[in-house]
């Protein structure tokens, strides 16, 4: 434990950010061979719902799943079909609390005006624990699905997704909060002047404004951008809440956080108003022995292609704890997205055993700060850009 | 021996930006939480009933180039208020609103299809299209989609949905772990659809929903509406809910459904409708007419006439005689996102002034004769008797029953209503099976033929 986080036990003091990626049945293609993987309710609600909850009672702040327009490459024996997460997330809602709810939607292929509302109405339905992992789409796979453009390079897909995120945004602020008057006295229900056209004009499409749905709670749910790509990095400088870093190593993460944090100042944004979450590859077990004899066995029946891009860790609980620290405490991370190799074996150890260490340390929440997902990542509420001009 | 009388079908309607929807009563609660839709939702599915359906609006109304003011304005994305939904309930049927226009088929069917998936069997589309470039502004398509071509284009996305639907067979997904085989080997197939509307080619990514096809619901009314409802829905959310229109509707709909090649009952025809229930008959009458003043307020009934008129008549007194001026037959912009009432206005503005005169109306009093639609008003006794003989002689298929408060205006109604209907032998007591389309009666869609599939 490094001294600076050993004597913290207040509530209110800044604890490390933990997500899980809660996509297919883990992070390893052979996740859904493991024993207990309920691989035949791979896309059960119940089974989803349930994994949700453990990721609750480990006070986790998120769950992000993935998606995709096209269906994933036939593997040797990989697990293929995915339902769409946006609607997952919202199904999610209801039944969960406190933790945030971070489906992937595409901005290469959809329409922003529905991607906006999608998005507000899981903030609406999940009251403030909803964020928005931005997707792009750079096969030509998910272009033929639609048939509309041809295929886009990443630079311009990218390029894309932030002009998506910009138009997204005002879409959000289209409404102000307390729009909604229901004024008896003249027969108004809204007060049309906190009502604002976004009269968006791109080079790729417009969107006139505003919003059919009103202000989410969290006034903007929180973007998560993968900075998986230089240009990618430069849209989550630009754009995002969240970053979610790929690193294979503490100076590597060190290098692309300040990396980021200098774009995102030069782009006129607070960097502290970033929160960094570096990719964790999870293998969890009592000893590290077993750890490593797990993942072969998964790779035994799946090889993983081509070498990790991001930081792995096979082995015990408290080891993951104390790299949690070092990069922490090093300034590489705010955080981590646990990606548990397999969801049945990985989260549950993750939240039984990891979590207790991390807050016996000081270095995790005992209870949500708040009830949305910006309070648990400390993230201010965004004033309202046409509020703010008029 | 008795024979076995008609089963009535009922959904409830959460209502969307409208007039009818009462805001201004202190019992009206909130369109955007979500405990509204929960408690529609949770309420309709203990009394049994088959469905909750939820519109959808693409953009915010207008009038007189502003925004509109004086209705319920704001309401959530369809599709993930109804997913949320089945997370609370388990057996009701969730019908949602969703544009043809505006949407693609991949996206449109993966939707669906999770849907379905997550509510164990409960999903329903009602089509709609919209031609209008004033919606169209607010998507990358965009622009004007010519009023003849928009059920072309509807036909061909829900043939494209369908084709997706069925590229999955319905046991595809093997998990066989000892074997390494996550899928059945076949059992999922690329689908190639080159249309004037959508041109499509993949693998789908996502598996068939437990219904098969998700429930379709249509809601037009012109002949071409109802030629495509007749060709290709489950449902017909229709507005014809008073018995003589009922009839001519029923009876219009069964022989363009007999001529498209199908059969009486694959077709359900459900109109939309009110009720307001009283302790007597006179009771319910004045709460009827009550609620009738609650829905046009004067500013309300003023904005109604201007729609008529083409004029701004701000300056007039919703308590005081008709407009002397003539409309502005020009002027057709006036609002806009929503349905124009008035095709001739000159000779509807005649008429009204005869009446008004006649009967010693105002603006507002003439403007809620006007509106007032089809419903049904009584004790609760009458109610069912009444709903009861409309289905019996074919007038409806059943009712979707509009609320004009929310969330609990329709509270009175399940509680009251649906146990007579049930005593009368023509309303479940238990639901039969877990879908939808068992609720409905509908036959569950076999996966269509591979050749003829890639023929598309």
């Amino acid at each position: 434990m490094s001294q600076h986080h050993r004597h913290r036990t207040d509530l209110s003091a800044p604890s490390v950010h933990l997500g899980v990626d809660l996509t297919d049945a883990g992070a390893h293609p052979a996740a859904w061979r493991d024993l207990g993987s309920q691989a035949q309710r791979l896309f059960d609600a119940q089974r989803l719902a349930s994994l949700v909850a453990t990721a609750q009672r480990g006070l986790l702040d998120l769950v992000v799943l993935d998606d995709a327009f096209s269906l994933q490459p036939v593997q040797r024996h990989g697990a293929q079909g995915r339902l769409d997460a946006a609607l997952v997330a919202s199904r999610l809602a209801p039944r969960s609390a406190g933790i945030g709810l971070v489906p992937t939607i595409d901005t290469t292929h959809t329409e922003p005006f529905h991607v906006s509302k999608a998005v507000a109405t899981i903030d609406h339905v999940s009251r403030g624990r909803a964020a928005w992992g931005v997707g792009w789409s750079t096969t030509p796979e998910a272009a033929r699905a639609f048939g509309r453009k041809g295929v886009q390079d990443e630079a311009d897909a990218v390029d894309e997704a932030g002009d998506v995120i910009d138009v997204v945004g005002r879409l959000w602020d289209s409404w102000e909060d307390d729009a909604e008057i229901r004024d008896v006295a003249t027969g108004r229900f809204v007060d049309r002047e906190k009502l604002h056209y976004v009269d968006y004009e791109g080079i790729r499409f417009r969107v006139k404004g505003p919003s059919i749905t009103p202000r989410p709670p969290q006034g903007r749910p929180p973007v998560v951008v993968r900075a998986t790509s230089d240009a990618a990095l430069t849209l989550a400088a630009r754009h995002a809440d969240v970053v979610r870093l790929q690193a294979t190593s503490l100076d590597e993460a060190v290098a692309q956080r300040e990396l980021l944090r200098t774009r995102a100042a030069d782009a006129g944004r607070d960097a502290d108003q970033l929160r960094v979450l570096v990719d964790a590859f999870v293998v969890l077990a009592d000893d590290e022995a077993s750890a490593r004899a797990r993942l072969e066995l998964l790779d035994d029946l799946e090889p993983r292609a081509g070498a990790s891009t991001t930081f792995e860790h096979v082995g015990t609980p408290d080891a993951l704890v104390a790299a949690i620290d070092a990069w922490v405490a090093a300034g590489a991370a705010d955080g981590f997205v646990v990606r548990p190799s397999s969801l049945s074996t990985d989260l549950d150890a993750l939240v039984d055993k990891v979590v207790p260490t991390l807050q016996s340390a000081g270095l995790f929440r005992t209870a949500y700060p708040g009830r949305t997902l910006r309070d648990t990542l400390g993230l201010a509420r965004p004033a309202n850009v046409f509020a703010a001009t008029a | 021996m008795t024979t076995r009388r008609k089963q009535i079908h009922l959904g409830v309607h959460f209502p969307g930006v409208n007039s009818t929807t009462v805001w201004s009563d202190p019992e009206s609660g909130s369109q955007i939480d979500f405990a509204s839709f929960e408690h529609l939702a949770t309420r309709a599915e203990a009394a049994k009933l088959d469905f909750f359906f939820l519109a959808e609006g693409l953009r915010l109304r207008e009038h007189k180039g502003r925004i509109h003011d004086l209705d319920v304005v704001g309401r959530p994305d369809t599709l993930p208020v109804l997913a949320a939904l089945s997370a609370v309930t388990e057996r009701i049927g969730l019908a949602g609103t969703i544009n043809t226009t505006f949407n693609e088929p991949w996206e449109l069917a993966r939707q669906f299809a999770t849907l379905d998936v997550l509510s164990g069997g409960r999903a329903a589309w009602n089509l709609v299209t919209s031609p209008d470039a004033f919606t169209g502004e607010n998507f990358r398509r965009g622009g004007y989609l010519p009023y003849a071509e928009r059920y072309e284009r509807a036909a061909e996305v829900v043939e494209v949905a369908r084709t997706l639907w069925d590229s999955w067979d319905d046991d595809a997904v093997l998990a066989d772990a000892e074997g390494g085989r996550f899928l059945r080997p076949g059992a999922v197939r690329p689908v190639e659809h080159h249309g004037r509307y959508a041109d499509v080619v993949g693998t789908f990514t996502t598996p068939r929903g437990p219904q098969g096809h998700p429930v379709l619901f249509q809601a037009g009314d012109s002949a071409e509406g109802r030629d495509f409802a007749a060709r290709t829905a489950d449902v017909i959310f229709s507005m014809h809910s008073s018995f003589e229109a009922g009839r001519a509707f029923y009876d219009d709909v069964q022989a363009r459904l007999v001529a498209a090649g199908r059969s009486r009952g694959d077709l359900k025809i459900l109109p939309a409708t009110t009720v307001v229930l009283g302790d007597t008959a006179e009771e319910a009458a004045e709460r009827a007419a009550h609620i009738r003043r609650q829905q046009v307020s004067g500013p309300t009934a003023i904005a109604f006439l201007e729609q008529v008129w083409g004029r701004d008549l701000e300056a007039y007194d919703p308590d005081g005689p008709l407009p002397d001026v003539d409309p502005d037959v020009e002027n057709i912009s006036i609002t806009r996102g929503r349905v124009r009432h008035a095709r001739d206005p000159l000779a509807i503005v005649a008429a009204w002034r005869e009446q008004a005169e006649a009967n010693r109306w105002s603006i507002r009093d003439l403007v809620i004769h006007t509106t007032t639609r089809g419903s049904f008003v009584g004790t609760a006794q009458q109610v069912a008797e009444d709903l009861d003989r409309h289905v019996q002689e074919d007038a409806s298929d059943g009712f979707i029953l509009v609320p004009h408060l929310t969330p609990h205006g329709l509270d009175d109604v399940l509680d009251q209503v649906v146990p007579l209907l049930q005593e009368r032998g023509v309303f479940r007591t238990e639901y039969s099976g877990p879908t939808l389309r068992d609720h409905l009666g509908l036959g569950r869609p076999e996966v269509a033929d591979q050749a003829t599939e890639l023929a598309g």
